[in-house]
């Protein structure tokens, strides 16, 4: 006696559910019917990152970490998913590996990025990192590891993400938007779009609500992309697709500095 | 409060004093200055007359006399600057022990200090900025600048824990007219420190500043090609931004100009920073030490006739104090003194250009015309050169343009809050984010409003500050890239590794 097996349907990842596409349009890809993530579907992840910015940024940094470590702890219970989704079990092992050692890092930035300035004058004078915002993300390949090494960075510093996924390969994205939800992860902090990269991207790049753009996994016209950006100062990344490095979460922070006199 | 408003009336009948005293002219002499009757382009060590054979006059703004001739770069000009840069980098200053290289600037930052005051008259006539400004902040510290980022040279690999900094190449750099040669020290002293050389356009109308710093470099024996001046108006800076062999473009300027450079690099892979426009909120509340919070004011929108990026030009007052302070406010107006700006006694200088000028003007009309009340303090201005009042504007909307838009002049615009939340929100207002001014008693309130406000600098009692230690630049549309202390050396650096 088989039993037929209950198929999951691939849907999109915006302020923490999982809604189809407000175009009702989908495209296949990996066999599936994959949700075809339409402009306004990325207005309203871009507006709900936004909103979900001032709770995120405004945790403490031991609980941010604690967060992104319990990301590690989701994926791992559903290694034999993502590994089915990806290029396989060591793309998996690497993936949440370094999703720990980000996790690590929430509460260490300050002390390695920040500094106390000595000043020629009686001011007492300090800089610190600061989440810079709603940061969009198109995810380069492999479509875990590559997606993973992006996100984890600027979540970490206490950024909002909207993701564009791989195009061909979308389906192991929303496999870590369900780890994501599982996480004690806010709504809203991360939004996963799948789609047509073409239709996605220059919208993600020209949003004016979207305050820096991670082009490391940008495949299309990068000088088109860079140029959309200008139009509200964006900061640009190009990151390494599998890499990890402090330096990585420095490129999504904001530096402030504060003076204050001193005397009695 | 009432009784406040009483003290207030009380003190306003006697506020006539100040006002009524005399000073007499107390002029610096111009005589330790002595200009060319024309410049050409410092190029590869020496000043070489312009392929463009193009030329513009440079004026003192306070007189509207003519002070030099002055080379208009064209595209050759700008590709012989980055030639020589090119040449200077790859065979003698990217080749240099690092200690050597600490050493140069350490020069630099002396000679600066034994010229400062010949430096400092220089900025007066061609910027119009009071001399008492250009004397005790502008070349301090500019001096400073290049003596922090001297001793930096040889550590490199200290401010970059776990990576192998090197120099990125030829930087093409970008500066204003505001604080001429304190913009081309903080441009240039970290490149150089880092192992880059540079091309470095000074702005249109305050060149002579920069052209006498090449004296400096040729005092300091620094190798040819290392530092190279290139002047001109806008087209010229076009030509280095697009230039092929630029590695990497700082500019600071206006946003408009700096999102057309980001534009212009899109796609190019070259490397920017970019310190651009602000209209940053001092917010005062009402348990705040008003004197001192008074003179914040006055010193964060009138200081350089208010040609600072970072002013402080959104004054937001706590209503329960509001009538103490704008009474205050206008009391102390009535004693800057706008004029001659090598007059030692002068608060207030000529405004940079005509151009400005005219800008300031038609912003403070759109103020008057959508409805804010508008102060100004009895004034007598010098008939020649250009001159605009200290302004305050009352009765202000956020709507307005003078509270939107960057004036960039001696022109403050007052608003209202009640409560801390609402002037997060409205100094957040703002697609800007490079400054704000805090004034409060109370200590944690510093700190949650020095959290919570968008900018990348936030003053805490105190307003205007500026040290090479100390990190500077913007949030949002003011730009990207710090400049000052250790984060300054970032935009110069590659770094290898994972």
């Amino acid at each position: 006696m088989s039993r037929l097996p209950v198929r999951k349907t691939y849907k999109l990842f915006i302020g923490g559910a999982f809604p189809r596409s407000e175009s009702g349009r989908t495209y296949d890809a990996e066999g599936a019917n994959v949700a075809r993530g339409s402009r306004k579907d990325l207005r309203d992840a871009v507006r709900i990152a936004r909103q979900a910015g001032a709770g995120w940024s405004g945790m403490t940094a031991y609980n941010r970490g604690q967060v992104v470590y319990r990301v590690a702890e989701m994926m791992e219970t559903r290694r034999a998913e993502l590994a089915g989704l990806s290029s396989g079990a060591d793309e998996v092992e690497r993936a949440i590996d370094r999703v720990v050692w980000y996790a690590g890092w929430a509460d260490k930035l300050a002390q390695v990025v920040g500094s106390a300035n000595p000043v020629a004058g009686p001011y007492f004078n300090f800089t610190i990192p600061e989440p810079t915002g709603v940061v969009g993300i198109l995810a380069p390949e492999p479509p875990l590891l590559g997606l993973v090494s992006r996100l984890a960075p600027v979540l970490v510093g206490g950024n909002t993400a909207v993701v564009v996924a791989s195009e061909a390969h979308p389906l192991v994205a929303i496999e870590l938007a369900e780890c994501l939800a599982t996480a004690d992860v806010p709504p809203g902090v991360v939004n996963v779009i799948t789609g047509l990269r073409r239709e996605l991207a220059p919208q993600l790049a020209s949003h004016m609500d979207v305050v820096a753009l991670d082009v490391t996994g940008a495949d299309g016209d990068l000088a088109e992309l860079e140029r959309l950006g200008a139009e509200n100062v964006k900061r640009i990344v190009r990151g390494k697709a599998d890499g990890q490095s402090p330096y990585e979460i420095e490129a999504f922070l904001e530096l402030k500095t504060v003076w204050h006199p001193i005397g009695m | 409060m009432i009784k406040d408003k009483r003290e207030v009336a009380r003190r306003g009948e006697a506020a006539a004093i100040p006002t009524a005293w005399e000073y007499a002219p107390a002029p610096e002499s111009r005589e330790i200055v002595h200009f060319e009757d024309r410049y050409g382009l410092y190029i590869g060590g020496q000043f070489l007359e312009p392929l463009s054979n193009e030329r513009y006059t440079t004026i003192d703004p306070a007189r509207e006399e003519p002070l030099a001739e002055i080379a208009q770069a064209g595209k050759a000009d700008v590709d012989r600057a980055v030639k020589a840069a090119r040449e200077a980098y790859a065979e003698r200053w990217s080749q240099l022990r690092p200690s050597e290289r600490a050493k140069y600037l350490f020069r630099i930052a002396r000679i600066l200090q034994e010229r400062s005051r010949e430096f400092a008259v220089v900025e007066s006539l061609n910027g119009g900025k009071p001399i008492r400004e250009s004397r005790d902040v502008d070349l301090p510290l500019a001096a400073a600048h290049f003596f922090y980022y001297a001793g930096w040279a040889d550590k490199l690999e200290y401010a970059f824990p776990n990576r192998t900094p090197r120099p990125i190449g030829v930087a093409g750099q970008i500066i204003p007219w505001n604080f001429p040669l304190l913009m081309l020290a903080w441009k240039i002293a970290p490149a150089l420190a880092a192992g880059n050389t540079v091309v470095l356009k000074p702005a249109e109308t305050t060149p002579l500043s920069a052209l006498l710093f090449c004296d400096v470099v040729r005092q300091a024996e620094l190798p040819p090609g290392v530092v190279n001046i290139v002047t001109g108006d806008g087209r010229t800076g076009a030509e280095l931004v697009s230039h092929p062999d630029v590695d990497k473009i700082a500019f600071t300027g206006s946003t408009e100009v700096g999102k057309a450079i980001q534009r212009t690099l899109a796609g190019s892979g070259k490397r920017l920073t970019l310190e651009l426009g602000g209209k940053a909120a001092n917010i005062i509340f009402d348990d705040a030490p008003l004197d001192q919070a008074v003179e914040g004011i006055i010193n964060g929108i009138y200081f350089n006739q208010g040609h600072v990026c970072c002013a402080g030009s959104r004054l937001f007052v706590e209503e329960s104090i509001y009538e103490t302070v704008i009474s205050k406010l206008k009391r102390r107006m009535k004693t800057l003194r706008v004029g001659d700006p090598l007059d030692k006694n002068t608060d207030v200088g000529a405004i940079n250009s005509k151009q400005q000028l005219d800008k300031i003007g038609s912003l403070v009309q759109s103020g008057i015309d959508e409805g804010a009340e508008i102060y100004q303090p009895p004034c007598k201005l010098p008939e020649r050169g250009y001159w605009f009042v200290p302004t305050v504007f009352t009765n202000v909307a956020q709507s307005y343009r003078i509270a939107q838009e960057e004036i960039f002049g001696p022109v403050l615009s007052v608003l209202t809050f009640r409560t801390p939340d609402e002037a997060i929100e409205k100094a957040n207002n703002t697609p800007y984010g490079l400054s704000a001014g805090v004034w409060t008693e109370k200590g944690s309130r510093i700190l949650a409003m020095a959290q919570k406000l968008r900018a990348g600098v936030v003053w805490a009692n105190t307003y205007n500050r500026f040290d090479p230690a100390s990190p500077f630049g913007g949030y949002k549309e003011s730009g990207f890239g710090r400049e000052g202390g250790r984060h300054g050396l970032e935009p110069y650096v590659a770094l290898d590794g994972s």
